[in-house]
């Protein structure tokens, strides 16, 4: 029986933190982040001694004061005697309403001219790929720019309405494209439930709410009545109602009425205005951000194997059942990824709006009020903290959507 | 991320300092060649001509200062700035000094950081309208879309004059004089909105210059003039008294004409030292004695750089008016040289 001994214990030398492969790489590590953290220090030291220096202390004081300065499109309440944080909070909520609807619409463009691009019609294919190539491969502002100016230059400016022998006229004497913007009508209620317009909007939507959770319990009894008596009953009139019927009755109780532009001075008043800023920076981001999408939609499409079509073919579905029930839900697991990024892009590409002088975020606190106040590292850097918060919300909530359709691996 | 604010904010930090530190002559001396900040184009005042040459009233200024310093009026490095970057561009170094129709207000001279030097045109706001639309008081444009160059003054002054008079408008916000011209003409705004000296320069450009008006409101007080940054007073002399010779030349009868002949010494010993042949002018700038004689034979005195760019036989068609000699009824009125 021989007898095992402990290694001797020779204790911690200092010569083991570069000898000892064990404690090696731990040395490196530490003394790398020591350097970083001294670089940083210095860095930061240096700037806060130059900015001392030039006389310049941040201060963000100046978001108190009034701006000064007007905003041509507003969602909540401003004007020039609103302060700048004002301002900048207006612009943020331009730049989150044209990033909210420029990512609808590239989805919805890129769904369609992805899916087109693999039609076996050799025509929609071809003339899918030439939109695709042509649109992914030029700058966006350029294309906010071209937009822009054809829209300038083509519609009519709103005195060409005026008179007995105008030269336009408004489409259903309720819609008017003019150079500024186009105005539609807008609806409200005559005797709203609630004194605010928007408390009233809310109601709408909680009865929106209400009529999708009734949808919701219908299908879930059609599932039941299917499971165990094999028939499933007719729910089609039964869903329609359930959207329709509330809000109809709604509608009704609070007497829904429109308000149509007219002409009234230099400009159209009353109605909606959505503005050609608006309006040309929304469909550049759309047709832009829509091609790339197109390419993800089809690679995910045909990420996914052939023989998965098939074998739902052989078991008699439709092509669009197909698709709907086989393609697109394996397809999303590899779509899903690449679109977080395609809308974080539409989010940081909207800051090009100065170009045709959209008021969003970049535009009043990034230009105006930079300009203005001087106060140019503390204006860019409360941008770089917006659009790091937004775009990582973005994220966030895409994240959570592709954790709920990838492959559940049990 | 967070390592890359600190870098960039402490590029700018460090550029901004280091700027400040040097003195701007000896560095314009050493380049050869003076950095001055113009427009992106508007005729008379900085606009390039069909050679690509930049002519015009805030141009003839930077070569004023170049002619004097370099003793060569085209060592000239132009460089375009727009409303907003201008500041941007003057507190970094890369400009030494801005000629760009810039109003010098309180706020831009203290706390901003930069210096103005004098006022080379006296100017004001005012509303340029398409005749067609009949209007003939800008207290009758409620309502109306105007459109203004973002980042100037004439934002603040637009807000406040509507404000005051209880009228509203709706603001088109622009980059640069040229896509405004773009947009009025489109019809995309009824009201084009810039320092009266700027419609009357804008509007020479147009097809049919007689079919706009400029309404008779002028809403603010606009001293335009050349500047550059705070702490570098040496730097600021030279383009400051650069800047004067032109005015002084013109009011004590110095032309482009008689400039060599007057160079060679007269019975008016203020034209002397000015011209360099009496006293120690050029020296105590820092420059050599023929400075304002260089500055002068670039292109004239004052009053021949106003008519030949902006003057009332050019397409823009101003008049003197405040810009006249303190002698004529204006507000022009050098310092003496002694």
């Amino acid at each position: 029986m021989s007898t095992l001994t402990d290694p001797p214990n020779e204790g911690f030398r200092l010569s083991m933190l570069i000898n000892d492969t064990r404690y090696r790489s731990l040395t490196f590590q530490v003394i790398a982040a020591i350097v970083l953290a001294l670089c940083i220090w210095y860095l930061g030291n240096n700037l806060i001694q130059n900015l001392r220096a030039a006389g310049l202390n941040i201060s963000y004081t100046f978001l108190g004061d009034p701006s000064g300065y007007d905003i041509n499109q507003r969602l909540v309440e401003y004007d020039s005697q609103s302060s700048h944080a004002k301002a900048a909070l207006v612009g943020l909520l331009n730049t989150l309403l044209v990033a909210f609807l420029a990512c609808i619409t590239a989805t919805v463009f890129g769904v369609i001219a992805g899916v087109l691009r693999l039609s076996n019609n050799w025509l929609v294919s071809k003339l899918m790929a030439v939109y695709v190539e042509i649109f992914r491969n030029i700058p966006v502002l350029i294309w906010i720019i071209i937009i822009f100016t054809i829209m300038t230059a083509v519609l009519p400016g709103p005195r060409e309405f005026r008179g007995d022998n105008a030269t336009a006229s408004m489409v259903f004497d309720s819609f008017a494209f003019t150079n500024r913007g186009i105005y539609i009508p807008m609806p409200w209620f005559e005797n709203g439930i609630f004194a605010s317009t928007a408390m009233n909007w809310l109601l709408v939507l909680a009865g929106f709410a209400g009529s999708w959770i009734a949808a919701h319990q219908i299908n879930v009894w059609a599932n039941t009545k299917q499971e165990s008596t094999g028939v499933r009953p007719k729910t089609t009139a039964l869903i329609l109602a359930a959207w329709l019927v509330p809000f109809l009755a709604l509608m009704l109780i609070m007497g829904l009425t429109w308000e149509y532009p007219e002409l009234k001075g230099f400009n159209f008043s009353g109605g909606i205005k959505v503005g050609g800023p608006l309006i040309a920076l929304w469909f550049a981001l759309s047709i832009y951000t829509g091609a790339f999408i197109a390419e993800n939609v089809r690679a995910g499409i045909q990420a996914v194997s052939k023989g998965q079509t098939e074998a739902a073919s052989a078991l008699g579905l439709r092509p669009r059942r197909v698709m709907n029930l086989v393609v697109l839900p394996q397809a999303l697991r590899v779509i899903i990824p690449p679109l977080i990024s395609n809308f974080l892009n539409i989010t940081k590409n909207s800051s090009l709006a100065i170009a045709v002088g959209y008021a969003d975020i970049t535009a009043t606190l990034g230009g105006i009020t930079l300009n203005q106040t001087g106060r140019a590292i503390e204006c860019v850097l409360l941008l770089m903290l917006f659009y790091l918060t937004a775009s990582l919300t973005i994220s966030m909530v895409m994240n959570v959507y592709n954790a709920s359709v990838k492959l559940k691996e049990r | 991320m967070k390592k890359s604010v600190i870098l960039g904010a402490m590029t700018f930090a460090g550029l901004a300092a280091g700027a400040a530190s040097a003195g701007t002559l000896d560095d314009v001396k050493a380049r050869g060649k003076l950095n001055c900040g113009v427009t992106t184009g508007l005729v008379g005042f900085a606009a390039p001509n069909a050679n690509g040459e930049w002519e015009g009233f805030d141009v003839a200024v930077c070569r004023a200062v170049a002619a004097a310093v370099l003793g060569d009026s085209n060592a000239v490095e132009f460089v375009p700035t727009t409303g907003k970057t201008r500041f941007t561009a003057l507190a970094s170094g890369e400009i030494d000094m801005l000629a760009r129709n810039t109003t010098w207000t309180f706020s831009r001279d203290v706390d901003l950081k930069f210096e103005f030097v004098g006022v080379n045109y006296y100017d004001g706001q005012g509303f340029m309208v398409p005749k067609e639309l009949g209007v003939s008081s800008a207290k009758e444009l409620d309502g109306a879309t105007v459109c203004i160059q973002t980042g100037t003054t004439t934002e603040l002054n637009l807000a406040d004059f509507f404000r005051s008079n209880n009228i509203s408008y709706e603001p088109v916000p622009i980059e640069t004089n040229a896509e405004a011209q773009q947009q009025y003409l489109a019809g995309a705004c009824d009201v084009y909105t810039t320092d009266a000296s700027g419609l009357a320069a804008t509007r020479a450009t147009f097809d049919d210059p007689a079919g706009h008006v400029i309404l008779p409101e002028i809403i603010s007080k606009e001293p335009l003039g050349p500047l550059v940054r705070h702490g570098d007073h040496e730097w600021g002399d030279v383009v400051r008294w650069s800047l004067m010779a032109l005015i002084a030349a013109e009011e004590l009868g110095i032309t482009s004409a008689n400039l060599g002949e007057m160079a060679a010494g007269t019975e008016n010993p203020e034209i002397n030292r000015l011209l360099g042949s009496e006293g120690t002018l050029g020296e105590m700038l820092g420059l050599s004695a023929d400075w304002a004689k260089n500055a002068i034979a670039s292109q004239g005195n004052y009053g021949e750089i106003f008519a030949k760019n902006i003057g009332e036989d050019t397409p823009v068609g101003l008049a003197r008016g405040l810009n006249a000699q303190w002698t004529e009824g204006g507000l022009l009125y050098a310092p003496p040289f002694r």
